[in-house]
């Protein structure tokens, strides 16, 4: 994460962000298909200092136990996520809209489990 | 147990070859909970326990055609330093990162050769073998060629010592290739492999890695053979002592 600090007129800018990547791997998120037809799935993150390196580590921490025949890693940076203090405009509107959920239909027995 | 010079041919060769998996096993483990990053201590451990499984695998058909009545178990833990008949390679030391790294990148680019020629082996136990051992072996190339590169065209520094890592290990590299007379009987018969057409491909294979990694391809006059008859550095018998210790402290230990 970069952030830049307030300076003194004629004083340096403090170099936090060239800090950060000369001492520790950027973070990725991985996403891992178990299986053909289903759709990737967040599994957690890794450290990587690149996207090669990022899918070989998500291999390995992540696929050893055979969990997937797919990966999909994404620099965590490059998300954008709903802030949680939002929750209340963001979700909660949604809460009394049960007509929404297909629940009022009579489904045939003849279709079986949908 | 059956010595070396006694030992059948189909049970010698395979022993050569699970010793070299278990020994570079045994030295891949020392980095556990050392690596660079937590992420890279973990693809080290799946590193190692691949060649792990592939000496159990070996050295247990050593074991059947061996002598009656030994174990995988017998051969890893009760041979001593001369009746091991590794690559010199695979048991030098670890040093730093880019020294790991330059002998992955060596072994694995043989071992891709190898196994690949050793799945038309005639013997359909070794041929098996060698098709799982292969696909790990292109992920095992896949990681380290890629640290190679990234460390060459790195910083100064890692670039400095990654070169140093290469020239280091250069002098182990003949040995892959150098046949005995057990090689040459059991590549005749079709069971093992000719190794010396293994060493153009990979010289093409560690050429190109070490190119794009900006590196210079060592050209070490001074090569050590010796490992295949026992004839290993100083380093093996310090490796056997730690990893034996437990079994020979406690023999016929189970759990």
């Amino acid at each position: 994460m970069t952030y830049s600090v307030p300076t003194a007129p004629g004083e340096q800018e403090a170099e936090v962000a060239a800090d950060v990547e000369q001492h520790g791997w950027q973070l990725w998120e991985v996403f891992v298909r178990q299986k053909r037809g289903l759709a990737h799935v967040h599994a957690g993150s890794i450290h990587a200092p690149d996207a090669e390196t990022a899918l070989q580590n998500a291999r390995d921490v992540y696929t050893r136990r055979v969990e997937g025949t797919s990966l999909w890693v994404v620099p965590s940076t490059e998300i954008t996520a709903s802030n949680p203090d939002d929750v209340d405009t963001m979700f909660e509107p949604f809460a009394d809209k049960p007509y929404r959920h297909p629940t009022f239909y009579d489904i045939p027995e003849e279709v079986g489990h949908m | 147990m059956t010595t070396r010079l006694t030992r059948r041919p189909v049970s010698a060769f395979t022993l050569r070859h699970g010793d070299d998996n278990l020994i570079l096993a045994q030295r891949l483990a020392e980095w556990i909970s050392r690596a660079p990053e937590l992420e890279e201590d973990i693809a080290l451990a799946n590193v190692a326990l691949d060649h792990l499984g592939v000496s159990q695998l070996l050295l247990t058909y050593a074991a059947e055609t061996g002598a009656a009545g030994e174990t995988d178990d017998d051969l890893a833990f009760l041979r001593s330093e001369r009746e091991f008949s590794n690559l010199l390679l695979v048991e030098q030391p670890n040093g730093d990162f880019a020294v790991t790294m330059a002998r992955q990148l060596l072994f694995d680019a043989y071992q891709l050769g190898f196994w690949e020629g050793l799945s038309a082996s005639k013997d359909e136990m070794l041929a098996a073998i060698s098709a799982k051992a292969l696909k790990e072996s292109g992920y095992h190339f896949r990681h380290s060629a890629g640290w190679v590169i990234r460390l060459g065209d790195g910083t100064d520094e890692s670039h400095t010592r990654m070169q140093a890592g290469l020239d280091s290990m250069w002098r182990f590299t003949e040995e892959m290739f150098a046949m005995d007379d057990l090689d040459r009987e059991l590549a005749a018969s079709g069971v093992g492999v000719d190794l010396a057409p293994l060493e153009d491909p990979w010289r093409n294979r560690v050429g190109s890695v070490i190119e794009e990694a900006t590196l210079t391809v060592p050209s070490d006059p001074f090569q050590r053979i010796g490992g295949r008859s026992g004839e290993h550095t100083e380093h093996l018998g310090h490796l056997l002592t730690e990893m034996q210790w437990l079994q020979r402290t406690h023999p016929g230990l189970d759990w």
